[in-house]
């Protein structure tokens, strides 16, 4: 592998700044670069309350669900060879809808939603290891794309068995409590009205990309076949498990804090491949960055384009999202 | 002088329905380059990865300098063999030279790995392809990419899995004396191409896929008796300008 881009990843970095800039300083009240400057070394004004009170954990939060959806986007799309995967492939956001969904179905607050959220993840993160344990455990490299494919087919049965939980429980839900579920649905990032969630899922999302980072020359091997990959001295086994493990925990903390934002996860790491390759210790970092980024520009949108109305950015990710790719798509 | 490098002791290989290999037992030296031929389906491919290590043999051990493959770790087995296998794909865009330097992972080089990855491309015939991305290679192409990725590993143990894939005569001929012209190697490779085996051959070992394995110096086994009964065809030897060819015959009589 050639050495990446160190200058990509810095103008991605710069980009991200630019966008949480730009998150705290666009709104109803505008506010200007030094109030925000202020407000960052603690000065009370109005304006300070507005950035550190809402826009700041909104914000962080944006990032923190766009790093680590495009985290887990990458990872699985390499770990899977299957350009098609995302965050939702193996069914573990949809565990944690169900449980999110049955949470505001019964008209619980937001903790308790995110608290079910990350145990409806990590239950059926369980369940996945549990069914595909014959292809994460094999000893076995030589059956070509088995071991891969049957992980994917699992989590797609998986991500169906949940899609038809969620449609039971919002037709049993009582009308009045099926906007908030539509919008967890989405996408949702107004719940973050408390930064330290959102300090908490960016330095989660800093210690998986340090621990994925350390296998990404591993899984560049692995995106030729297993077998390829055992041969040239890839401990292939072991570090898928500790891989789908990452992935896991990343889409887990991302739909806790922000709900199902679409698009995104899948979005990021094609563009991050179509720019600059598709070497995992480029393409892991970046893709972070810029899902970050993406979901802080969404979210700025979808809260200031048809305001007092706030859209919920799930919506917005895809707006952008969509002709973004296209462009890129259309240029190779 | 002690040269052996690779030792099949009693292997024996199963598909859910029938015994392919029963108890094989083979020595392999440095030096030596032995050919693995038998009908499609006889398990030379699962013989392949069996001796890389990929998977268990289903009784009997291969040992790779003495020691057990299946209990070396991967990056271990890697300083010591390559397989070149039929089982690689390309989901994603990546330049020749990228996909050679793959071999390069566990030693580590990054400087001098782009030098070392160019030298088996050229001697591949592949130097034109290096920044050409690996998905819009002809298949010829990319089997000879994917021979100058084993070969890029240097290991003392090559194994091929039909590395004369898809080439044109003039790419065959290549292939062939390239992987001759290799020294201080042991190497296994299963063909199809009779010709080819008896120029690469300096040994050969013949499975049936029925439990029969026979294994040999070439001029012992490579022999119309012996690959016309492997085969189930009639298959003659004729010489012409000192050189020897075999012929398949396409029907019984």
């Amino acid at each position: 592998m050639r050495a990446g881009r160190p200058t990509a990843i810095v103008a991605l970095a710069v980009a991200a700044g630019a966008s949480l800039v730009a998150a705290l300083a666009v709104g109803s009240v505008p506010l200007p670069l030094h109030e925000l400057v202020g407000a960052a070394l603690g000065s009370t004004s109005a304006g300070a309350d507005i950035v550190l009170g809402l826009r700041a954990p909104r914000a962080l939060s944006g990032f923190a669900v766009g790093a680590t959806l495009a985290l887990s986007g990458a990872l699985l799309q390499a770990l899977l060879r299957n350009p098609l995967a995302d965050p939702y492939v193996l069914g573990i956001s949809g565990g944690a809808a169900v449980a999110a969904l049955a949470a505001l179905a019964l008209g619980l607050g937001v903790v308790a939603v995110q608290a079910s959220a990350i145990v409806g993840a990590l239950l059926t993160l369980a369940i996945l290891f549990v069914l595909a344990r014959r292809s994460l455990y094999s000893t076995d490299m030589s059956g070509g794309e088995q071991a891969a494919g049957s992980v994917l087919l699992t989590g797609v049965m998986l991500a169906s068995f949940a899609a038809a939980l969620m449609s039971l429980v919002l037709a049993l839900a009582p009308d009045g409590r099926l906007r908030p579920m539509m919008f967890w649905l989405l996408g949702d990032l107004s719940g973050a009205t408390d930064p330290w969630p959102a300090v908490l899922a960016l330095v989660l999302a800093i210690v998986l990309l340090l621990f994925a980072f350390d296998h990404a020359r591993s899984l560049n091997l692995m995106l030729r076949g297993d077998l390829q990959a055992y041969t040239q001295g890839v401990r292939v086994a072991a570090t898928r498990r500790r891989l789908v493990l990452v992935a896991a925990i990343a889409t887990a903390s991302a739909v806790t804090l922000g709900g199902a934002v679409g698009f995104v996860g899948f979005v990021a790491p094609h563009l991050v491949r179509m720019w600059i390759g598709n070497d995992q210790r480029v393409v892991l970092p970046a893709s972070m960055l810029l899902g970050g980024t993406l979901v802080v520009v969404a979210d700025t949108v979808a809260r200031t384009a048809f305001a007092p109305l706030q859209l919920p950015v799930g919506v917005l990710t895809a707006l952008i999202g969509v002709p973004v790719f296209l462009g890129f798509l259309g240029r190779r | 002088m002690e040269r052996r490098l690779l030792e099949l002791v009693g292997v024996t290989l199963r598909t859910p329905q029938r015994v392919l290999v029963d108890a094989l037992s083979v020595t392999i030296a440095t030096g030596e380059r032995w050919a693995v031929l038998g009908p499609n389906g006889a398990g030379k491919s699962t013989l392949l990865a069996t001796i890389a290590g990929a998977r268990p043999a289903d009784a009997g051990a291969v040992r790779l300098g003495g020691r057990d493959v299946r209990t070396l770790p991967a990056d271990a087995l890697a300083r010591e063999r390559a397989l070149l296998t039929d089982r690689w794909v390309d989901p994603f865009a990546c330049s020749a030279l990228d996909t050679v330097l793959t071999a390069r992972y566990v030693f580590r080089d990054e400087v001098g790995a782009e030098a070392t990855a160019r030298r088996w491309l050229a001697s591949l015939d592949c130097e034109a392809l290096a920044d050409r991305d690996v998905r819009r290679l002809s298949r010829g192409e990319r089997q000879r990419v994917g021979i100058a990725t084993a070969l890029a590993q240097e290991t003392p143990l090559v194994l091929l899995d039909e590395p004369t894939a898809h080439q044109d005569p003039r790419h065959q001929a290549l292939v062939i004396s390239e992987l001759t012209a290799l020294s201080g190697r042991a190497q296994v490779a299963s063909l199809h191409d009779l010709n080819a085996a008896a120029r690469f051959a300096t040994h050969a070992l013949m499975l049936w896929g029925d439990g029969r394995s026979l294994g040999g110096p070439a001029e012992e086994v490579l022999t119309p008796a012996v690959l016309s009964d492997l085969f189930g065809t009639p298959i003659s030897r004729i010489e012409t300008g000192g050189e020897a060819f075999f012929h398949v015959h396409t029907h019984a009589a």
